[in-house]
């Protein structure tokens, strides 16, 4: 198993706020990792720095290295948006555009001209099956997006990822918006696609972690405190701050 | 004490739903007597002459009151404006909303601000002295005095209200659009013109409607820089009367009483109308961008 993302000594200040601090960890290929821990550890942080998010904040810096298959994502040669077509992101309230649902699910092949007109069909579809939507979905194809259950908006964004054919996909809290059938559902569907695709997933919940990852991350305060294979961080947790959490005595 | 709070309260409460009714009773007055006054010309020419008539001699005799080349005047300066304006508001808005950087935002939101504030009689007195002699010049026209130089005038007037609407309706599209755009690697320029221009689609026809009934019911620059011929129009570059103009052009001197006189209230009254129309699908585009 190789490493998709390397992460090394990563810094990251917004104004004078340190809010991350020499974070280090690799990403497996083809597998889920999860980024557990408290609100404003900066796990979220830590997963926009993958796709380079937090350059639209104003004031922020950062120092460090993120290597994607051995390329430096912040060096000055890489490009933003062929980045962001590879590492995708699905955020934690669904995001779907103000558009019908083919139109969601095209938006991507062309802004990146990755299909011709004709085969545009096709990906909608193909797309709509990784995430189990088609049958669902394939006579509501005009419909607005905005129409959708909740579940199925964020199932939609995830399908947008991969008619763009994302390689990583950042899931930054996908199932808080959603009840827990839902949730349940979406998981399903993330063991599903880590065959193809590698899964960084930021979650508040710990069984969710627990139950769909092979790596798990605790962070407190900016510090990624121990990374490590998820059984091993839930049942034999080397640090005594990581134990004081999965146990529930904070966060 | 209680006793008197109670009434305290009693009167409030009364003063402010005479206020609250005070302007629909002011409306349905203004409706009313215009409708009687307006109304009152069709007893001498009928609605098909006044509303299709093609000439507008309102003091020959008998007079003829066809007000087909003041709608046209109207209609045309107006969708002029429109052409003018719209585009540049737009456009104008998408800059200051997500494009400008933080200082030239706030220059440029003080300059609409401004623009809004210059009295019409101000921009007409500009047209009159700038304009139109540089239209004479460089078209090459017997006289600048034209439709063409009352919609430039009419855009600057229409340009503060879409601007700054359009302006509000982009910066109420929700951010996740715009980072879920960002995130699947768009651009800045493909985020705007594919996700964020159809979240903000409704806003900003409304706020095209509100420009174009502010147009449509200005009158002072109008009136000083289209020459005011009441003849039916076939180009931009020839003068033109408008609905408004007319009226102020006219009342002063029109009888009380005389056929005349009616026709400019049924004059008020298309008007009425017209505006009544915009406002009204502006309305219906603004609600239904508060629904979604």
């Amino acid at each position: 198993m190789s490493a998709k993302i390397e992460v090394e000594r990563l810094n990251l200040w917004y104004g004078a706020f340190h809010a991350l601090i020499d974070v280090g960890l690799s990403v497996r290929e083809k597998a889920i990792t999860s980024l557990i821990g408290p609100s404003g550890c900066g796990k979220s942080t830590l997963l926009r720095c993958l796709n380079r998010m937090n350059d639209l904040i104003d004031d922020v810096r950062i120092e460090g290295s993120v290597r994607l298959d051995g390329q430096d994502i912040y060096a000055g040669t890489s490009a933003l948006t062929a980045l962001r077509k590879k590492v995708g992101m699905v955020f934690q309230r669904p995001n779907p555009f103000p558009l019908s649902v083919y139109e969601n699910i095209a938006f991507g092949p062309k802004v990146h001209h990755l299909a011709k007109a004709d085969e545009m069909d096709h990906i909608v579809e193909d797309s709509l099956k990784a995430v189990h939507l088609w049958d669902e979905l394939k006579d509501r194809l005009d419909e607005s997006a905005l129409r959708l259950s909740l579940e199925q908006k964020q199932r939609l964004c995830i399908a947008r990822l991969v008619a763009v054919k994302s390689e990583v996909l950042l899931m930054d809290e996908p199932c808080s918006a959603l009840d827990p059938m839902a949730t349940l559902k979406i998981e399903e569907l993330m063991r599903h696609l880590k065959d193809d695709y590698t899964i960084v997933i930021v979650t508040h919940n710990m069984q969710q972690a627990a139950r769909v990852s092979e790596e798990t991350g605790f962070m407190l305060l900016g510090e990624l405190i121990e990374f490590g294979r998820t059984p091993d961080i839930f049942t034999r947790p080397q640090d005594k701050r990581t134990e004081d959490y999965i146990t529930g005595r904070f966060g | 004490m209680a006793r008197f709070r109670k009434v305290k309260e009693f009167v409030i409460e009364k003063l402010i739903f005479a206020s609250g009714i005070a302007s629909i009773i002011f409306v349905a007055l203004i409706f009313i007597f215009l409708l009687r006054e307006g109304v009152s010309v069709f007893k001498t020419t009928s609605i098909g002459d006044f509303l299709g008539g093609r000439f507008w001699y309102p003091i020959s005799d008998p007079p003829k009151l066809g007000i087909l080349p003041l709608i046209l005047g109207s209609l045309l300066v107006t969708a002029g404006a429109i052409v003018l304006a719209v585009p540049l508001g737009i456009g104008a808005a998408f800059y200051i909303a997500d494009v400008a950087p933080v200082k030239i935002r706030h220059l440029l939101k003080s300059c609409v601000e401004v623009l809004a504030a210059i009295p019409s009689v101000v921009l007409g007195f500009l047209g009159i002295t700038l304009l139109v002699p540089f239209l004479k010049h460089t078209l090459g026209l017997p006289t600048g005095l034209t439709a063409l130089a009352g919609s430039i005038m009419l855009a600057f007037m229409a340009l503060p209200t879409i601007i700054s609407i359009s302006e509000d309706a982009i910066n109420a599209v929700p951010r996740e659009y715009k980072e879920g755009a960002l995130a699947l690697g768009a651009t800045h320029w493909q985020t705007l013109t594919r996700v964020i221009i159809h979240g903000a689609m409704p806003g900003i026809i409304a706020a095209s409607m509100l420009g174009i009934g502010r147009v449509i019911g200005e009158t002072m620059a109008v009136m000083m820089v289209t020459g005011n011929a009441a003849v039916i129009p076939t180009s931009l570059l020839q003068p033109v009367r408008t609905l408004t103009a007319t009226i102020a052009a006219e009342m002063g001197e029109a009888a009380k009483g005389s056929p005349h006189y009616f026709a400019l209230f049924a004059v008020g009254l298309v008007l009425f109308l017209i505006s009544f129309l915009i406002n009204l699908t502006a309305d219906l585009f603004l609600n239904r961008g508060k629904k979604r």
